[in-house]
């Protein structure tokens, strides 16, 4: 988004020169309900089993995480806040000296860690407390045994899953190199359970592409090598900023749906399919069992959602694919799709299926929006926790979106778990008679 | 910097919502950027609150630093008063707008605005929730109360008082007042006003007509009272009514501030605390050691009902919030144990392993370490997460909260009649330890078939001390034997009691001796 697309810091419904005549988007500015990017730290830090993550800010950005996560589920989590002080604000102590002792405490009694994500939070940005020269000093006491990246999850910078963007995108320039001369390999970005990362795994060993990468990896150590011959897929629709470090790398991006519902599942393997030369009745082959089973099991989910009026509020970046599978597999009808930030380049093939009726906004103006979303009563609303009870209260059902990031909701195997989160809601407003 | 996993208490601007949250007719500005908005989900999801927290977020970004984040605030603010159209607005700043300097009150004021704004200046980075709470809630008096007021003589008048500080996200507080409205209805006491809970703004000017006030929750109310005492000569009730004792005190506090007669109210026949502590099934609970820990106020209390209304013997007591260490340590010089004062829940769970409590009364934070070291537990302080707000009628205070919380303490402990059943069918082969007790299984500490360092452990896992760790194992297989026979319920503090007795005395080693040595030396 540049400064330019929002004059006045009021909502406004202004149109782009290029591709807007066909599909105007409404760019609102106002008070945004959603995440900032430190909420990714509850994900990524499960993923990356060896990172820890220590984020610099205040007791805010600490009790938003414990907040987040719901529970405190695990007694010692590989994240913590390192909380800054009136001290050390007011230049009575050095910040970047008391990082130091903070870190050296952290790995002292964390010999397990081998990764050291510094994240940057809101106070620490504004205060431009200096953390890739925190991570650069740290990082030459420390490496071989941690290695110590930054990035920031600030809410002045980073909306909910960007977290996620900044934290691979920081990941990117420690890749080990693929030579230009090495065979092609396959990158698939963006952090999926594990369960569905072998999933994909194993449709991509049975179309005989065996050289893939993870991004991230498992182990945040064994990064996958990244060069000229690389060719990526996403596998989240919000890593602008980790493609655009990858492209710095030679990388190509393989264009394809997000890998959401039968569909979007098969063209994201198709593509990679066509770009490793694979034979068309292979692909065929290889998905047929996969579309099988999906197709079955949405079969009995279809009635529930088919014809449902459903609305999204801008929080994941999810919010375009997800419309596009809920209304082109299982009939669903599209009031509002609210995204915080619309790639136009990652998305535009999403996007083609949209009708001229579907509202598309970017940015958020939450009490405008809830406005709209009063007058529209769709039969369901995806919104972030805050909103949900209160939109519950007038009555109006309501799916939280934080679940769609933490559930398994991509593949084949997944389509119909994904369409049921969309379907329990309606149920059971149905079946409930108090 | 402090490192910090998991905190007791969020950031002031926090408890200025849950102060606003509680009102009518208030809205709260707070310049923030996004992502401070995770608050309202405290409100919407761990309170189950149908309604969005009366807050506008100001949601300034980077690029806006520096160029225009006061209009936006001041656009923001005409904006909220324009469409929720309160009684007046708080206004202040969170941790990062603190930073950015924009002055929130000034900008507030050039405003014009037809309302009052109330300006907080809550420091994000020497401050916390409840002190954060306290703060608004004082404000808030201080600017609305209207102080023309003259209270009518007494004569021929009931007496009025003000019941000061249950607020949004608190510990009981909804079911707490319930209780206390009873006693006052019993004593023949008007209502002149509850706040922050359920008051609007107009409502709070007439705060000065009331005789007294009622501080229910000192953390939150106890500066507004001062001021209130100073201001319009309101004496104050501070007296915490959790317990019998304490709620009788309590009676005869208000009735002598009222005139009345305390009589009717201290009969109050739905009082079963005191039989169910003095009734036969109860008498194993004698001596049992528990752990307390939360917000002073709760944890003092909870000492008091813990040693003189149930005989526990308190082995650890502490709590979160400084300003109010020194209650805490009066209590702890009461039981004889060393106060612990911390935020670090790191160090609380050093403490409870190391006091191998039979219990632990504490807040969410205890509850999980309970749950990792395989003891029982209950909640008796916030912070507190969604079970903790139950549908059903659940006070602390007054006599009704005094027989929730017998039920709530005694619940998790194995039962009475129970114990002895088990004691005396240990040597039975088709009797399990791993079963526990009968009602509660979920409480009771199984070996996990799997270790898993995240779910509970079960008891003997409790750290032993330094000298077991350097030497091995201490202890005779035939010793090891004789204490697998002592029910799973009391095996891991017959063997932390054991260990500490052989160091104290300088054993290289346990044998049956020494067990049956420290059993004697241990015998209460």
């Amino acid at each position: 988004m540049s400064a330019a697309t929002l004059l006045d810091g009021c909502a406004a419904e202004l149109a782009r020169p290029e591709a807007e005549a066909q599909r105007p988007v409404l760019r609102e500015r106002g008070q945004r309900e959603v995440f900032c990017g430190l909420t990714g730290i509850i994900w990524l830090h499960r993923k990356m089993q060896d990172a820890f993550f220590l984020v610099v800010g205040s007791r805010t950005c600490a009790h938003l995480l414990q907040s987040a996560a719901g529970v405190m589920i695990f007694a010692e989590p590989r994240f913590a806040t390192a909380i800054m002080e009136e001290r050390d604000l007011a230049g009575m102590v050095d910040a970047q000296d008391e990082l130091d002792r903070v870190v050296n405490r952290l790995l002292e009694r964390r010999p397990d860690i081998r990764t050291l994500f510094l994240v940057g939070s809101c106070p620490s940005e504004v205060i431009k407390l200096d953390l890739a020269k925190a991570a650069q000093r740290l990082g030459a006491v420390h490496m071989p045994r941690v290695r110590i990246l930054n990035y920031s999850g600030s809410g002045i910078e980073t909306t909910f899953t960007q977290g996620e963007d900044a934290c691979l995108a920081a990941l990117v320039p420690v890749m080990p190199a693929l030579p230009a001369e090495a065979p092609a390999e396959l990158l698939i970005v963006g952090s999926l359970p594990d369960i569905v990362e072998d999933q994909f795994l194993r449709l991509f060993a049975d179309l005989g592409i065996t050289r893939v990468g993870c991004l991230p990896a498992r182990n945040a150590r064994e990064l996958p090598a990244v060069g000229p011959n690389t060719r990526y897929l996403l596998a989240q629709p919000f890593l602008g900023d980790t493609a655009m470090a990858l492209e710095g790398r030679g990388a190509k991006r393989i264009e394809a749906l997000f890998p959401f519902g039968v569909e979007g599942t098969s063209d994201w393997v198709r593509a990679a399919a066509r770009e490793f030369g694979v034979d068309a009745a292979l692909t065929e082959q290889v998905l047929a069992p996969g579309r099988e089973r999906a197709r079955i099991a949405l079969s009995k989910l279809r009635p529930q959602l088919e014809g449902k009026r459903i609305s999204f509020l801008p929080d994941s970046q999810l919010e375009v694919p997800l419309a596009r599978y809920l209304q082109d597999e299982l009939g669903m009808e599209l009031v509002e799709v609210g995204t915080p930030y619309l790639h136009r380049a990652h998305l535009a093939r999403e996007l083609e299926s949209f009708g001229p009726n579907v509202r598309l906004s970017e940015g958020q103006h939450v009490e405008r929006q809830l406005d709209r979303v009063r007058a529209d009563r769709p039969d369901i609303t995806v919104c972030g926790l805050g909103l949900a009870n209160p939109l519950e209260g007038e009555g109006l059902t309501t799916k939280w979106a934080i679940e769609l990031v933490f559930s398994p909701i991509h593949g084949f195997d997944q389509a119909a778990d994904l369409a049921e989160l969309f379907a329990r809601p309606l149920r059971r407003r149905d079946l409930l008679e108090v | 910097m402090q490192l910090a996993v998991w905190t007791y208490e969020g950031p002031p601007h926090v408890g200025a919502m849950r102060v606003a949250t509680a009102m009518e007719k208030l809205h709260y500005v707070l310049h923030a950027p996004q992502g401070d908005t995770y608050a309202d989900l405290l409100f919407t999801m761990i309170e189950r609150r149908g309604k969005r927290p009366p807050v506008t977020y100001t949601t300034f970004e980077a690029r806006d630093l520096g160029k225009d984040t006061a209009q936006i605030f001041q656009d923001a603010a005409r904006e909220a008063v324009a469409r929720f159209n309160p009684q007046a607005i708080i206004v202040g700043a969170s941790c990062t707008a603190e930073l950015i300097q924009d002055d929130p009150a000034g900008l507030a004021e050039a405003m014009g605005l037809p309302i009052p704004a109330i300006p907080l200046e809550l420091p994000s980075y020497q401050r916390k929730e409840n002190w954060g709470a306290a703060e608004t809630f004082y404000q808030i008096v201080r600017h609305l109360a209207d102080t023309s007021v003259t209270r009518a003589p007494r004569e021929g008048r009931k007496a009025r008082a003000n019941i000061l500080g249950p607020t949004a996200l608190g510990f009981r507080h909804r079911d707490d007042l319930v209780e206390i409205k009873k006693i006052l209805s019993a004593l023949d006491v008007e209502i002149n006003l509850v706040a922050p809970l359920g008051a609007t703004p107009e409502d709070i000017k007439t705060i000065g007509n009331a005789d007294f006030n009622i501080v229910l929750y000192p953390e939150i109310a106890d500066e507004a009272a001062r001021w209130l005492e100073r201001t319009f000569a309101q004496p104050a009730v501070r007296t915490i009514p959790i317990g019998v004792g304490a709620t009788r005190s309590f009676i005869a506090d208000v009735a002598e501030l009222a005139g009345a007669d305390p009589t009717p109210a201290l009969g109050d026949t739905s009082s079963r605390l005191p039989w169910w502590s003095r009734s036969v099934d109860s008498t194993y609970l004698t001596g049992k050691r528990v752990f307390i820990f939360g917000d002073a106020t709760h944890a003092v209390a909870a000492a008091r009902i813990a040693r003189e209304e149930l005989g526990f013997e308190v082995c650890g007591l502490g709590c979160y919030n400084r300003e109010f260490a020194r209650e805490i340590r009066a209590e702890a010089a009461r039981c004889g144990v060393e106060p612990l004062i911390t935020d670090d829940h790191l160090a609380v769970e050093d403490a409870i392993a190391a006091a191998c409590p039979e219990l632990v009364l504490g807040t969410q934070m205890e509850r999980h370490i309970a749950k990792r070291l395989g003891l029982p537990c209950a909640v008796i302080s916030a912070p507190v997460h969604v079970q903790d707000f139950p549908a059903r009628h659940s006070p602390q205070m007054g006599f009704e909260g005094a027989n929730v919380i017998f039920d709530t303490w005694v619940h998790p402990l194995v039962m009475g009649l129970e114990e002895h059943l088990l004691t005396m069918f240990r040597e039975d082969f088709e009797f399990s330890d791993e079963a526990g007790a009968s009602h509660h299984a979920a409480h009771s500490p199984r070996k996990a078939a799997t270790p898993d360092p995240v779910s509970e452990a079960p008891v003997e896992d409790i750290p032993a001390p330094a000298m077991a760790e350097e030497g091995g194992t201490l202890w005779t297989a035939e010793a090891e034997r004789e204490l697998k026979k002592i029910p799973f319920f009391v095996r891991g503090k017959a063997r932390r009691n054991t260990e500490n007795f052989a160091a104290a005395e300088g054993r290289r080693q346990i044998d049956l001796e020494t067990l049956y040595d420290a059993k004697a030396h241990y015998a209460r």
